[in-house]
């Protein structure tokens, strides 16, 4: 499935796959959507991830076909659909602000898109609809009267009933509290499952992409940055975008200075570090090293470390937050920002382990296997604080 | 506060003690009459605006049962039903109500349809004229009547002469000035309105038709059926406009300014007050349809 995604383009068009070939949309002189192709396989659970302004729901849209791509094509199979009218497209949308039509009860919204296309009975399949997402009770009801959770699975019913090939969901748990996003989120993904549909899910917030989806496109400024599974996209990401935007990492820039084997040594200001070749995205001239925060552990001094491992000295522990699980430590190091973060994150479990207060001389630590190298010509803060925007 | 009275040395009651003293000082000063006054400053002034807004209608449906003595039903003399028993008795006085209840349900319906239409061009297109149209729409409520009127008179006077004017050229005044309104109306419901209501129509197979017919067209009916209403109230009681516009046609509200010159029979005052007691009908029963069927929920 995942490898199928990753060629975008080349897949023979399965009865189902939604793809979209070289699309672009332009508003007058601003580029949305640049270029993008993607092959998303049937029955599978796809988000598009991104800040706001990255072109993730103009490209919902123009799948839906409520906006005309500039340029590209749009297949569903092996149907280009590129020129269709969102009314006569088997795609259904769950609007982020639900877009439940208010003068409509909830039977009736459920019911609409079966009576616009004639069907005469729909009794039975909007009340097994309503039992599906366990608003049977409320169906003579506006939808004034519901909570934003109750709506927003109103909003799903809405569009699930049609049994599209493709939803397509907009931020649907935007406007929900976290608790209830939680909620939903196993919810909306027990649906899946169950009817097997093909979910297209945009949203800003990595958590939630990562918990449902089981691929993710990273976008930015319109251009797709990375596709792929969770764990790939969090383990090995292809840009200093991914790697801050997706969880936080510590990066650090360097030189090559040797390849041995499937090991890559580099040097960072004088310090060595080892990572493995195939986690690594340049092989010579400048690279960044990367490590996520719970890959790395704090030392007092050199005999507690295990032999072989990357270390980094000269660290001064500058915060430690104890939240449970684990502390979380911001390390100062010696080196200003042209080298790589000021402050390294490093979450630490607390098993039993010396908790070091503000102010202790410590050194970094990790297994090389735990790093991954990136192309040296980018920037270090790129999507950090985007980030930190989604996650406000 | 019962704990603290039933130990009356403890130190809560010493601290809620002068508390409680200002409030009844308050009490007390209360019962002084600009108090009073301040404390049913709403309930005073609800009574004064409908007093204000429903006395003139009292005295016309009081009036509308005097037998008066003379031409001029001006002062009360005694009960009569007379007037209602005969509403249509004093000259041509129904001829002239239905003229203008024609000319109100033409008018409606013309500002209306063309004021619903440009509603929809104002605020879904941005076309080159669209300022223009803007300031063209709010003119005729912005300009005096009575200019409005000559200068329509001038128009139908050099152009299809006076000896043509009447029924339509009265109409043509009034769709002009209701047209504004209806546009106004009409707008503002459609600003408030969540442009992805129609996005999701179409995303669930509704045709541009059905979108406008079953999405579209219902949510901004309250506004349309209050345009039409309120283009009905301002044809049928016109007088300035009509004045200048109705050739020899004589529409109630030009008959009730002429007859005041000679007489003032009761019938007016029971055809306004037949007006009045339709319109109140209507609403109340709006307002109780709308409760029953909140009660169902």
């Amino acid at each position: 499935m995942v490898s199928r995604a990753a060629v975008p383009g080349e897949s023979p068009g399965a009865d189902g796959d939604l793809r979209l070939e070289r699309v672009t949309k332009r508003f007058g002189s601003f580029t949305a959507v640049d270029d993008i192709s993607l092959s998303i396989p049937q029955g599978s659970f796809f988000a598009l991830l991104g800040a706001s302004g990255c072109g993730k729901t103009t490209t919902l849209r123009m799948v839906s076909g409520l906006e005309d791509p500039t340029q590209g094509r749009i297949y569903l199979g092996q149907r280009e659909v590129t020129d269709l009218k969102p009314y006569k497209r088997p795609v259904n949308t769950v609007f982020q602000n639900y877009a439940l039509f208010p003068h409509l009860d909830i039977f009736e919204n459920v019911a609409f898109g079966l009576r616009r296309r004639g069907v005469k009975d729909v009794r039975g399949q909007v009340e097994q609809m309503l039992e599906l997402v366990e608003l049977g009770h409320l169906a003579r009801r506006k939808p004034a009267q519901l909570s934003g959770g109750q709506q927003q699975r109103v909003a799903v019913a809405r569009a699930l009933i049609n049994q599209p090939q493709v939803l397509l969901l907009d931020e649907p748990l935007g406007a929900l509290d976290l608790k209830l996003r939680r909620q939903m989120q196993i919810e909306l993904k027990r649906i899946q499952t169950e009817v097997g549909l093909t979910f297209v899910h945009v949203t800003h917030d990595q958590e939630e992409a990562m918990t449902m989806a089981d691929t993710i496109a990273v976008m930015n400024a319109g251009r797709i940055e990375q596709l792929g599974s969770p764990a790939q996209l969090y383990e090995n990401p292809a840009s200093t975008f991914v790697a801050n935007f997706l969880g936080q990492s510590n990066l650090i820039s360097g030189e090559v200075t040797g390849k041995d084997g499937d090991v890559i040594t580099l040097d960072a200001q004088g310090r060595r570090l080892t990572l493995p070749v195939a986690r690594a995205r340049v092989e010579a001239g400048r690279i960044i090293a990367g490590v996520r925060p719970e890959k790395v552990s704090l030392a007092l001094d050199e005999s507690a470390i295990p032999a072989g491992h990357n270390v980094l000295t000269g660290g001064v522990v500058s915060d430690a937050s104890f939240i449970g699980v684990s502390t979380q430590y911001l390390v100062k190091m010696p080196w200003g920002p042209e080298v790589g973060c000021e402050e390294m994150s490093v979450f630490e479990q607390n098993t039993g382990r010396e908790i070091h207060r503000p102010g202790t001389p410590v050194l970094l630590h990790w297994h090389p296997a735990q790093t991954f190298g990136l192309d040296g010509s980018q920037d270090l803060d790129a999507g950090a604080d985007l980030d930190d925007e989604a996650a406000a | 506060m019962s704990a603290a009275s039933s130990s009356p040395l403890s130190g809560p009651r010493t601290a809620a003690a002068p508390a409680a003293e200002p409030r009844t000082a308050a009490g007390r000063r209360g019962r002084g009459p600009v108090e009073w006054i301040r404390a049913h400053v709403l309930a005073t002034t609800s009574v004064l605006v409908f007093v204000f807004l429903l006395a003139p209608n009292v005295v016309m449906f009081v009036m509308s049962f005097n037998a008066p003595i003379g031409r001029y039903n001006y002062i009360w003399h005694q009960f009569s039903a007379d007037a209602w028993r005969h509403p249509c008795a004093v000259g041509d006085i129904c001829q002239h109500m239905g003229l203008s209840l024609e000319i109100g349900v033409v008018a409606m319906i013309g500002s209306t349809v063309l004021g619903t239409m440009a509603a929809f061009a104002m605020s879904r297109h941005r076309f080159r004229a669209r300022p223009m149209v803007n300031t063209l729409l709010f003119l005729p409520m912005a300009a005096p009547e009575i200019i409005m009127g000559a200068t329509l008179l001038t128009l139908f006077f050099t152009t299809i002469g006076s000896g043509s004017m009447g029924f339509w050229t009265i109409v043509i005044g009034h769709i002009m000035f209701c047209l504004s309104y209806v546009v106004v109306t009409v707008k503002s419901r459609l600003a408030g309105m969540d442009p992805t209501l129609e996005n999701a129509a179409q995303d669930l197979y509704a045709t541009p038709l059905q979108t406008f017919m079953k999405v579209t067209l219902p949510l901004v009916a309250p506004g349309i059926m209050a345009a039409a209403l309120l283009s009905f109230a301002l044809s049928v009681d016109d007088y300035i406009v009509t004045k200048y516009t109705a050739g020899d046609q004589i529409t109630f509200p030009l008959y009730v300014y002429g007859a005041v010159q000679r007489s003032v029979p009761t019938q007016i005052d029971v055809i306004g007050s037949m007006m009045m007691l339709v319109t109140m009908t209507g609403i109340m029963a709006m307002l109780v349809v709308s409760r029953v069927r909140a009660r169902r929920r």
